[in-house]
């Protein structure tokens, strides 16, 4: 196991690499500068500022020069807010953003999995048609159509929250993003969940526990919950995934200063290094979780565990 | 009253018009034995699931199924809970599937105790393992905490009979318990099951397609036939004179080994057509945290001649399909050559001519999963032709095929189905035909009717035999059935962990066996008839772990006979009339019986 887990985590270095150059040429081979933006500036300045931020240099060497530096936890300097490093935006945009992720994060998977688990052990009924037809519709709507209508009725029409995240109370103004960057993931858990759970109650060794007399409850508890989650960790990933780029969307719905709110702003003013550095830091947040998905699973699955 | 009463039982699915199992009446009396029996698609699993209360949801039933009085068509869920595990119980076919993968197995069991309140939970504990000893997991105490994976085939019946008696049941439901298990095994797991019948007298529900299996354990029989009623009666004359046709015929199916072979002599001294030398396959393993070389099979020889069937037999994980693997040239050998009509082949079929290609072919055990399910019979039966003789005419083609679907049994409606649309016995005919179409000189069949029904096997072994005398087919034939080895076979390779205890002729396999292998492996296959009541286990134990085999004898774990010698010296293959013989005591023990 330990040996697997080393294997993992040196295997994913190579993954990162090459996130990391692909980051770098795409943000590199978009069209326009940093600086294109300002009034035209003597020749001299313009390379004094070039030779200032080593745009001068060839783009091996300049991606040398960058990899240097994460190394060193350094992102670079901002373009754009020029009294701060990316590593500080990026710090300081963190707290809001992992706030946001982890709520969203947890009641996706505590409505998810409830939702499912109702659905399918009323399999057909009245009620699993409901969990199933919401789930499908949750899946299909996307984001920036239902954060909007979630606004007007809730913000605008009821007045019961605040539709941005100036005008409410630190906890007021968490609900609506909450809610809206959770629900495609609770969508997919509960279809995920239902699925897995009716799959393992046909399961022979269910069929086994009915045969000892087991009351339902129990067969669920001892028998069936353990296999019928262990398919929604391996969609922990994707679900991670679907959390970072979803943040991206409803922080700037919602006005809240996160880094999705930081990405798209430096996206529109050609903020290179923000851009970059967002990217990257994701990238390897992506990788190490599901990394630690994967060993969990090893852990949990003993038939993967012996090996 | 009798302990189970079954009246009238029908079973019907709404999505089909014909009912699963029609007017079924029985009964079962306290501490008495009853086995079902019939083919597949019989009704017997149906059956058993109605008395357990276990049918899906969209089962349509009638009649009525009283258990010590209580009905039990219809009962509410938690009706049927009081009486599971304490009064009735039930093992089923495959313990792979019917244990959770999940749970340890001391803890499935224990679970059952704790559910109805059979003791406290440090008692259970203690109970489950004295019941895991009792069903023969001696070592208890770490078989406790392992998952079903961890253990043998016959290691996981043992836990889930272990399971099924914990609640001291008056009726035991066994479904099949025994088929996904060689036969040594299943002759262990019979033999627990009537040592432990006769300490706890409960009564027994055998349900098993083999009539081997119920002769030596039943009182009476049932026969099924398509959900129907057949006769009922005790096992004894049911057996000596059967009253329904059916019935007598598929008694008459039943291949026993005790009875002579049925193959046609073989000319002397004619060349071999199949020569094997030497040949030994290794796989590379990871095991602890290092690599070692697993050796599948080890080197060994033998020859096959012209008209010849040549059956290899031996436990599951004994090496049979590494080494007709190896033969074919699908993985490499790591020693030996194999020769085709005196001609030495290149190792590996991609690099083998041909028209030497063509003369070797193969038909697999899973009929359906071997051949492309995107393709009509007709055109699967093609492809071959089409390969190895490019040139010929369209029209010659499709006479070759219609005249060996016609030839395999197979009738003209069936040319444009897809595989999936084929019953078991229907496609391996398919795949047989699409084998013979190209007129090959050697088929090498693995376990080729070990899916098939008894009636459904007899065909299509008489269809091989019919081939071979026809066009001078030699087979070389992979079994764990020794009935089938009887009958069709010339000679018998017995295999053990990969290397060679006995080559011999038919005669000599079953009537003088010469190593004691042989002899356990013969001894263990249920023989239909209720008056040869088995009385013991032939062969205790299991294979030992290819990983880490014993040193000498291979066998010497488990062998009765086993001297000093024999667990230092790998014993060497000597030539004996008739054969060859790797036993250090061949020439003093008798075995014959
Ligand atoms: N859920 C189901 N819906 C519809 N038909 C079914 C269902 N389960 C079984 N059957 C049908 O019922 C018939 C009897 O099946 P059953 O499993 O009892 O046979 P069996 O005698 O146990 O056969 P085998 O020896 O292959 O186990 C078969 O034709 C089968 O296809
Ligand atoms: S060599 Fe010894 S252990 Fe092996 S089969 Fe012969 S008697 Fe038994
Ligand atoms: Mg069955």
């Amino acid at each position: 196991m330990l040996r697997y887990a080393l294997l993992r985590i040196f295997g994913a270095i190579p993954t990162l690499l090459l996130v990391i150059a692909l980051a770098f040429l795409m943000v590199h081979a978009a069209p326009g500068g940093p600086f294109d933006a300002e009034r035209v500036l003597p020749p001299e300045i313009e390379e004094n500022i070039a030779r200032a931020y080593h745009l001068d240099e060839s783009l091996p060497q300049q991606f040398i020069r960058y990899l240097g530096g994460l190394v060193r936890g350094d992102f670079g300097p901002s373009y754009r807010y020029r009294d701060y490093s990316v590593s500080e935006l990026i710090g300081n945009a963190l707290p809001v953003s992992m706030q946001l992720g982890v709520l969203a994060m947890l009641l996706a998977i505590v409505a998810g999995v409830a939702a499912g688990l109702t659905a399918a052990l009323s399999k057909n009924s009245f009620i699993d048609r409901l969990v199933t037809g919401i789930a499908m519709t949750g899946i299909s709507v996307p984001v920036f159509v239902v954060a909007p209508v979630m606004v007007l009725v809730f913000a605008v029409y009821l007045q019961w929250l605040p539709a941005s995240w100036t005008g409410g109370t630190s906890i007021s103004r968490l609900i609506l993003p909450v809610v809206a960057l959770a629900l495609p993931q609770i969508a997919y858990i509960a279809r995920l969940t239902r699925a897995s759970m009716i799959g393992v109650l046909s399961s022979d060794y269910v069929r086994t526990a009915r045969s000892q007399g087991l009351r339902t409850i129990s067969i669920i508890r001892y028998h069936a919950l353990k296999p019928a989650m262990l398919p929604l960790l391996s969609y922990m990933g994707p679900a991670i995934a679907g959390i970072l780029t979803g943040s991206v969307v409803v922080e700037e719905i919602f006005g809240i200063p996160g880094i999705g709110q930081f990405f798209i702003r430096g996206a529109l003013n050609r903020d290179y290094t923000l851009v970059l550095g967002i990217v990257i830091f994701y990238a390897t947040l992506l990788i190490l979780l599901n990394l630690v998905v994967d060993l969990l699973y090893g852990i949990l699955d003993p038939r993967i565990r012996g090996r | 009253m009798s302990l189970l009463e079954v009246k009238d039982l029908s079973i019907r699915y709404a999505d089909s018009a014909k009912p699963v199992v029609q007017n079924l009446s029985f009964s079962i009396e306290a501490g008495q034995s009853l086995g079902m029996v019939g083919e597949s698609g019989a009704g017997k699993t149906q059956t058993a699931m109605a008395v357990m209360g276990l049918l899906p949801a969209n089962a349509i039933t009638s009649g009525s199924i009283r258990f010590d009085g209580q009905e039990f068509l219809g009962a509410a869920p938690d009706v049927l809970n009081r009486y599971r595990a304490c009064r009735i119980a039930m093992v089923f076919q495959d313990p792979l599937t019917a244990l959770n993968p999940y749970v340890r197995i001391g803890d499935q069991l224990r679970r059952i105790l704790l559910e109805h309140k059979i003791c406290k939970p440090p008692e259970a504990r203690e109970r489950t393992l004295v019941m895991l000893q009792r069903v023969g997991l001696p070592d208890a105490e770490r078989q406790y905490g392992v998952f079903p994976h961890e253990l043998s085939g016959g290691m996981r019946q043992r836990a889930m009979i272990g399971a099924a008696l914990l609640g001291e049941p008056d009726l035991l439901v066994a479904d099949e318990p025994t088929t996904a298990l060689d036969v040594t095994v299943q002759a262990q797991i019979l033999g627990l099951l009537r040592e432990l019948r006769s300490q706890s007298n409960s009564a027994l529900f055998l349900i098993t397609h083999d009539l081997g299996v119920v002769a030596g354990n039943c009182d009476r029989i049932l026969m099924m036939d398509n959900g129907r009623l057949l006769e009922e009666g005790p096992a004894k004359e049911i057996f000596a004179a059967p009253s329904n046709e059916r019935t007598a015929k598929l008694i008459a199916a039943a291949r026993r080994i005790d009875m002579p072979t049925k193959t046609s002599p073989l000319p002397d001294g004619e060349a071999p057509i199949v020569e094997v030398d030497n040949l030994s396959v290794s796989f590379r393993e990871r095991y602890g945290s290092g690599k070692r070389q697993l050796h599948a099979v080890w080197p060994l020889s033998f020859k096959v001649a012209p008209r010849e069937t040549l059956a290899i037999v031996g436990e599951s994980g004994s090496g049979k399909t590494s080494l007709v693997k190896a033969i074919l040239g699908l993985i490499p050998m790591r020693s030996g050559t194999v020769s085709y009509a005196g001609k030495k082949l290149p190792g590996l079929v991609q690099s083998r001519p041909n028209n030497i290609r063509r003369q070797l072919q193969m038909v697999f055990q899973d009929p359906v999963a071997s051949l492309n399910p995107a393709m009509r019979v007709a055109d699967i039966v093609a492809e071959p032709i089409i390969i190895h003789e490019p040139k010929k005419k369209k029209a010659e083609r499709e006479q070759d095929v219609s005249k060996m679907l016609r030839h395999v049994g197979l009738g003209m409606e069936l040319r444009e189905r897809f595989p999936h649309e084929l019953s078991g016995g229907q496609a391996q005919r398919v795949a047989i035909a699409r084998a013979l179409v190209i007129r090959p000189k050697v088929l090498i069949c693995d376990e080729a009717v070990a899916a098939l029904d008894g009636t459904i096997q007899g065909d299509i072994l008489q269809l091989l035999q019919a081939e071979q005398a026809d066009s001078g087919l030699s087979l070389i034939f992979i079994t764990h059935d020794l009935s089938v080895v009887r009958q069709i076979s010339h000679r018998v390779l017995v295999l053990y962990m990969g290397r060679v205890c006995e080559i011999a002729t038919n005669e000599q396999i079953f009537k003088r066996p010469l190593h004691p292998y042989t002899k356990a492996l013969i001894q263990s296959v249920p023989v239909p008839d209720p008056n040869a009541k088995p009385d013991d286990v032939p062969l205790a134990g299991e294979v030992s772990s290819i990983l880490n085999p014993p040193a000498g004898c291979p066998f010497h774990p488990r062998c009765e006979y086993a001297v000093a010698r024999c667990s230092e010296q790998v014993p060497a293959l000597q030539s004996v009339v008739g054969g060859s013989v790797a036993c250090h005591r061949a020439n003093e023990l008798d075995l014959s019986y």
